[in-house]
């Protein structure tokens, strides 16, 4: 019987091609857009955790300490709560890193007299402390002490980043709605057309006694059909560009530490199977109306 | 109308009307159709042969009176429930009502289909019936493709094909020759002797004259003294 109403779907498709490929291709957008937000998100907070994982804040001393003040500094960073380690960098080390950094324009540090960089302590965080907040709470102890000309960890950056980040959640969720709404209309009224040329068909099966779930089976296995293969065509076209993407990253980054990766085999059939949900909901909908007229 | 066998009696109207606007298609018709009876429906274009068919299947309902089927009141019967009424009649329709994008043998099937027959009993039964009313070489032709005869013969065999207890016919011969006309009349003769109840509406003497069987004369939606056939 399944296969029955199977069949009959899949003769529906191939004798409405033109319908169905652009009723597949529509939901094929949307779950591109949605499941693109989606990795997005992934990918971003792998990032943002990283970062915090492996947060570090650079105190930066006062030009010219006498040993022993500079001795004092390093005693009282190391007993405040939350250190784990404090590593000096004098400002020979600093710049010998930033000569090996930027060997091209080593001709232009040869060409200052005086290294300008300050010495400088690297504070790496007890792995409890790892979050913004305490880092904030630390960086402004850190700040108060006597010597210290500057704090840094990256702060600011990661906030506005973090504020950017939810603004973009929330407009791809309003997107992801529109999309979805999109969808369901789409499919409906695919559903509505078909069952509008075949309404003589529709007729001729009832006086013969077929049953409203007998006529209709056919139509929503049409639509979740639409729905799988909408879902399939999304994804297909978001690995496409994601390969794209992460080659030309891999290019630039060259051995770094950027490494993305694509959703999961679980969340891809997770979305496959809420897109075939999209396409029984817009034909659930469109028969209920149908039926009540 | 004197009623002997009342109980035998599969189909019963009492006092039925159809109006079309002003115009009474059946007036005031008073009817019992008994099992197992062959039962011929005649009378001039208009009478209202066809919407008397179409209020049986609840193809149209009564303007006013009741229709019992198998002593059930279908003026009253829910919306759901009409496949089971319309699953106890083979009916060949005036105008066919072939699907016509589907082809002779999925025309056929679709009944038992329909009522969840397995699919080798579906192939089997559709297959023997289609070779009965010698349309087995035609079965993967589309409708349109076909004769007026030949569609009435696929309508035909997807009429019988369920095994109905109720066979109507709606001018069954109308496109036919004499020679498939007497072998639609064959079959559904062949059906009748094997129980079923068989109603053929048709304003064909011959046809009336083929098979002994109670005559209806309709005229202008009321039975009548039949005029001399
Ligand atoms: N759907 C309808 N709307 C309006 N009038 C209708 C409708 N169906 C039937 N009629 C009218 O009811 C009357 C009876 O029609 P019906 O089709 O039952 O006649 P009939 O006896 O089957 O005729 P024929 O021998 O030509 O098939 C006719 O006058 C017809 O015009
Ligand atoms: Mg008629």
């Amino acid at each position: 019987m399944l296969s029955l109403h199977f069949k009959r779907a899949l003769l529906d498709i191939r004798h409405n091609r033109l319908l169905n490929a652009v009723t597949i291709t529509t939901i094929a957008l949307s779950i591109l857009i949605v499941s693109a937000a989606i990795l997005f998100f992934i990918n971003t907070t792998d990032m943002l955790e990283a970062w915090r994982r492996g947060i570090r804040i650079m105190v930066y001393l006062e030009d010219d300490l006498d040993p022993g003040r500079q001795q004092a500094i390093a005693a009282r960073l190391k007993g405040l709560y939350g250190v784990q380690e404090a590593r000096f960098i004098s400002k020979q080390t600093a710049l010998e890193h930033l000569r090996a950094q930027m060997p091209r324009q080593s001709a232009i540090l040869e060409g200052i007299g005086q290294n300008p960089l300050p010495d400088a302590y690297e504070v790496q965080m007890i792995p409890s402390a790892r979050t913004w907040e305490k880092a904030e709470d630390l960086a402004q102890r850190l700040e108060a002490i006597d010597g210290v000309a500057d704090v840094e960890y990256g702060q600011r950056w990661v906030e506005r980043f973090i504020t950017l980040f939810n603004l973009f959640r929330l407009t791809s969720y309003a997107m992801g709605g529109l999309f979805f709404i999109a969808s369901l209309f789409i499919v409906g009224n695919t559903v509505r057309l078909i069952l509008y040329t075949r309404r003589e068909e529709v007729e001729i099966m009832r006086l013969v006694g077929a049953t409203e779930r007998f006529i209709l089976a056919p139509f929503y296995f049409q639509s979740m059909i639409q729905g799988i293969l909408g879902g399939i065509a999304g994804l297909a076209a978001l690995l496409i560009m994601f390969m794209l993407i992460q080659s030309k990253i891999q290019a630039v980054a060259v051995g770094g530490t950027v490494a993305l990766r694509f959703l999961s085999p679980g969340l891809m059939m997770a979305i496959v199977a809420a897109s075939a949900l999209v396409g029984w909901l817009g034909c659930h909908l469109s028969l209920k109306q149908y039926l009540k007229a | 109308m004197i009623e002997p066998s009342a109980k035998a009696a599969i189909i019963r109207l009492f006092h039925v009307y159809r109006h079309y606007h002003a115009q009474n298609a059946l007036d005031d018709l008073t009817l019992d159709i008994y099992r197992n009876e062959f039962l011929f429906i005649t009378g001039p274009s208009g009478a209202g042969k066809t919407t008397l068919l179409k209020l049986l299947y609840r193809g149209e309902t009564a303007s006013e009176g009741q229709v019992l089927v198998d002593g059930i009141n279908i003026s009253r019967m829910a919306r759901n429930r009409i496949h089971l009424l319309r699953r106890k009649f083979g009916i060949v329709f005036q105008d066919y009502k072939l699907i016509p994008t589907r082809t002779v043998y999925e025309n056929v099937a679709l009944v038992l289909e329909a009522a969840g027959r397995n699919a080798r009993y579906v192939r089997k039964k559709t297959h023997s019936v289609l070779r009965t009313v010698g349309m087995e070489n035609r079965m993967n032709a589309l409708p349109p493709a076909l004769s007026g005869g030949e569609q009435q013969r696929v309508a035909v065999a997807r009429a019988v094909v369920g095994d109905p207890t109720i066979i109507l016919a709606d001018e069954p011969t109308g496109s036919l020759d004499a020679k498939s006309a007497s072998l639609i009349m064959g079959l559904l003769k062949t059906f009748h002797t094997r129980g079923a109840t068989v109603v053929v509406a048709t304003h064909d003497r011959e046809l009336i004259r083929s098979i002994p069987a109670r005559i209806i004369y309709l005229n202008q939606g009321q039975i009548t003294v039949a005029p001399t056939i």
